[in-house]
C-alpha cells in the first residue's frame, strides 16, 4: 500500500490546530485566509502572517445531512456549518450538541476530529 | 459584427437514462439542432460542448472531439467546465468568437451521464465542484451547500420553507407540459413540506433531480443567416459571467450571489437592457433557494423579496414575470453539462412561439437565461431577443 501524500500547508495546518495552536492568514490589508495561499485573492498582497485562530467563533450557518456521499457514509446524519471567527470563516462538523439545538449565533471552538466512515482528519465544532 | 442567431437546437429527454451513453445522448440532441438549423456540416467551425462529471461518469476525459465525431463534425472541439456553469460557459465563448469574426457556425452543446453511478456516487461527484479541502473534506453536499445558504438567508431576510415550497410547486407545474422534463407530475406544497429532508432545511422537492441528458444549439452570424436564408429569429444579445470564492466560508455573505450579479450587469450593458425589459427568464433552480437568490441576482426583486414571488404567483406563467417555464431544472432535470444550452433551447422556443409553453409568453421579445455552476462561484447570464 502507498500512503497518501500529505496536503501540504493544510495538513500543517490542520497538526497545529491538533496541537492547540490554531491560526490563519493576515495580508498587509487584514484579510484574512486559511491556508494554503500565497497570495491574498481580494487585495492580490503577498506578504501574509500567521496570526492565531480566535479561540471560538459564532455559527454563521449550519444544515444537518441526511443524504451523505460514501465517504461521510457512517457519519449521516451530521451538521456541517460555517463558523465565524472574525477574520476568517471555516467550515466544519458541528459535534457534542444534538443537531435540534445548533443554532446560528452559537458560540463554539474549533479541533481536529475524525470521520467515522472514513477515520480521516476533519475540522470539528464544538459548543464552548 | 452583429449579435449572433440561434439557427437550431435540439434536446434530448430529460431523465434516467441508464443505458444510453453520452455520446449517444448527445448525437441526439446534436443531429436535431443540426437538422434543425438548415446549417450544412461541413461549414461548421468549431464545437463548444460542456460537460463536468465525464471522468467520474463513463472514465472519458476529452470530449470535445469525441463529441464532435459523433455528430459528425470536423471541425475543433473544446470542452468547457464551469461545473454545472459548464454549458453557459460554452455559449458565452461561441458568443464572443462569433462576433469577433473568428467563426461563422458554432454548434454549443453538453451532456451528462449521471444516473448510472447511482446517487451516492452522484452526490459526491457533484460535491468535487465545492472546494475540497475546506468543504468536501467537512462533510458538504451540494444540498449541504445550499441549505447553508437558504438557513443564512431565512436568518437575513427572514422567508420559510414553505415560501420555497411555492418554487418548486410552480417549476412542477410548468414542467407538465414540457416532454423534455425529467419530471412531469405536479405536486402540492404539502407533497414538499412532507418530503424526506436531504439537508436541512431543504427537502426531496427542494432539489433537482439526478439526471441524464444533453443539449445542442447552432448559433451563427446575423450575416450567415441572411446569405443561406436560415430562419433564425432570436439573438443572443448580451453575454455576461462572473466568478466568486470557490467556497462559501471565504464569501463577505451566504445569502447572496455576487457572481450572478456581476454576470447580470454585464450581460444588461451588452444588451443594452434592464431588468425590466425581461418578459422571461430560465434560471438556475438546482435548488428552491437558487431560483430566489437567481432572481435577486438578476435585478427583479430587491434583496429579501425574491422568497415571496413564487407565493405571490409573480413568478408564475400567468405572472408578470414567467420564471422557468421550462420546469426548471428542478422539474426538467439538471443534466450538469448541458444545462446552459437548454436554458439557451427553451428560450429560442418561447421567443419564436414554438415551446409548449410559449402561448404564456406570447408577446415576449426578452429573454433572460442564468447559468451557475457550483455554490455560484462561476455564473453566465445570456440575453435573447427576438431580432426579426
Amino acid at each position: 500500500m502507498t500512503e497518501s501524500a500529505r496536503d501540504g500547508e493544510y495538513d500543517d495546518w490542520l497538526d497545529a490546530i491538533a496541537d492547540g495552536g490554531g491560526y490563519y492568514l493576515e495580508c498587509g490589508n487584514g484579510h484574512g485566509w486559511l491556508p494554503p495561499r500565497r497570495v491574498c485573492p481580494k487585495c492580490g498582497d503577498r506578504d501574509l502572517a500567521e496570526e492565531p485562530l480566535p479561540d471560538g467563533g459564532e455559527i454563521a450557518s449550519h444544515t444537518t445531512i441526511t443524504v451523505p456521499t460514501p465517504q461521510f457514509e457512517d457519519d449521516a446524519p451530521y451538521v456541517t456549518a460555517v463558523v465565524d471567527f472574525g477574520p476568517v470563516s471555516a467550515t466544519g462538523m458541528v459535534r457534542g450538541v444534538d443537531p435540534e439545538d445548533v443554532a446560528i449565533g452559537s458560540v463554539v471552538g474549533v479541533e481536529v476530529g475524525e470521520r467515522e466512515t472514513t477515520g480521516d482528519r476533519a475540522v470539528v465544532f464544538r459548543p464552548r | 459584427m452583429s449579435d449572433p442567431r440561434i439557427a437550431g437546437a435540439g434536446v434530448t429527454k430529460f431523465g434516467e437514462h441508464p443505458e444510453r451513453t453520452g455520446r449517444d445522448l448527445f448525437a441526439e440532441a446534436g443531429l436535431e439542432a443540426l437538422d434543425a438549423s438548415g446549417v450544412d456540416r461541413g461549414d461548421v467551425d468549431a464545437l463548444y460542448y460542456g460537460n463536468f462529471m465525464g471522468e467520474l461518469a463513463e472514465h472519458q476525459g476529452h470530449q470535445g472531439p469525441l463529441m464532435a465525431e459523433t455528430i459528425g463534425l470536423e471541425a475543433p472541439a473544446t470542452r468547457f467546465e464551469a461545473a454545472c456553469a459548464s454549458a453557459g460557459a460554452a455559449v458565452r465563448e461561441a458568443v464572443t468568437t462569433l462576433r469577433n469574426g473568428e467563426a461563422e457556425v458554432i454548434v454549443v452543446g453538453g451532456a451528462e451521464r449521471m444516473t448510472n453511478i447511482g446517487t451516492a456516487a452522484a452526490t459526491d461527484a457533484l460535491a468535487i465542484a465545492a472546494d475540497d479541502l475546506f468543504e468536501v473534506r467537512a462533510g458538504m453536499t451540494f444540498p449541504g451547500a445550499y441549505a447553508l445558504m437558504a438557513r443564512s438567508y431565512f436568518d437575513q431576510y427572514g422567508g420559510t420553507h414553505e415560501d420555497l415550497a411555492h418554487v418548486a410547486v410552480k417549476n412542477h407545474e410548468h414542467a407538465l407540459v414540457n416532454d423534455h422534463a425529467q419530471i412531469q407530475k405536479e405536486i402540492a406544497v404539502e407533497d414538499a413540506l412532507e418530503a424526506p429532508t436531504i439537508a436541512s432545511p431543504l427537502g426531496l422537492y427542494d432539489s433537482c433531480p439526478i439526471t441524464d441528458g444533453a443539449a445542442a444549439a447552432v448559433l451563427t452570424t446575423a450575416e450567415y443567416a441572411a446569405e443561406h436564408d436560415l430562419d433564425a429569429p432570436v439573438a443572443i444579445t448580451g453575454t455576461g459571467q462572473g466568478g466568486d470564492n470557490l467556497a462559501l466560508q471565504d464569501r463577505p455573505h451566504l445569502a447572496q450571489t455576487p457572481a450572478a450579479d456581476k454576470a447580470a450587469e454585464e450581460a444588461y450593458g451588452d444588451a443594452g437592457v434592464g431588468p425590466d425589459d425581461v418578459d422571461v427568464a430560465e434560471v438556475h433552480d438546482c435548488f428552491t433557494i437558487a431560483e430566489v437568490l437567481a432572481t435577486e441576482s438578476l435585478g427583479f426583486f430587491e434583496r429579501g423579496e425574491g422568497i415571496t414571488a413564487a407565493r405571490e404567483g409573480i413568478t408564475d406563467r400567468r405572472g408578470e414575470l414567467p420564471v422557468n417555464l421550462s420546469g426548471g431544472l428542478k422539474a426538467k432535470g439538471h443534466p450538469v453539462g448541458a444545462t446552459g444550452v437548454a436554458q439557451l433551447a427553451t428560450l429560442a422556443w418561447l421567443l419564436d412561439g414554438s415551446h409548449p409553453r410559449a402561448d404564456d409568453v406570447s408577446d415576449a421579445t426578452v429573454g433572460v437565461a442564468h447559468n451557475a455552476g457550483g455554490t455560484v462561484a462561476s455564473t453566465t447570464v445570456h440575453v435573447l431577443e427576438v431580432a426579426e
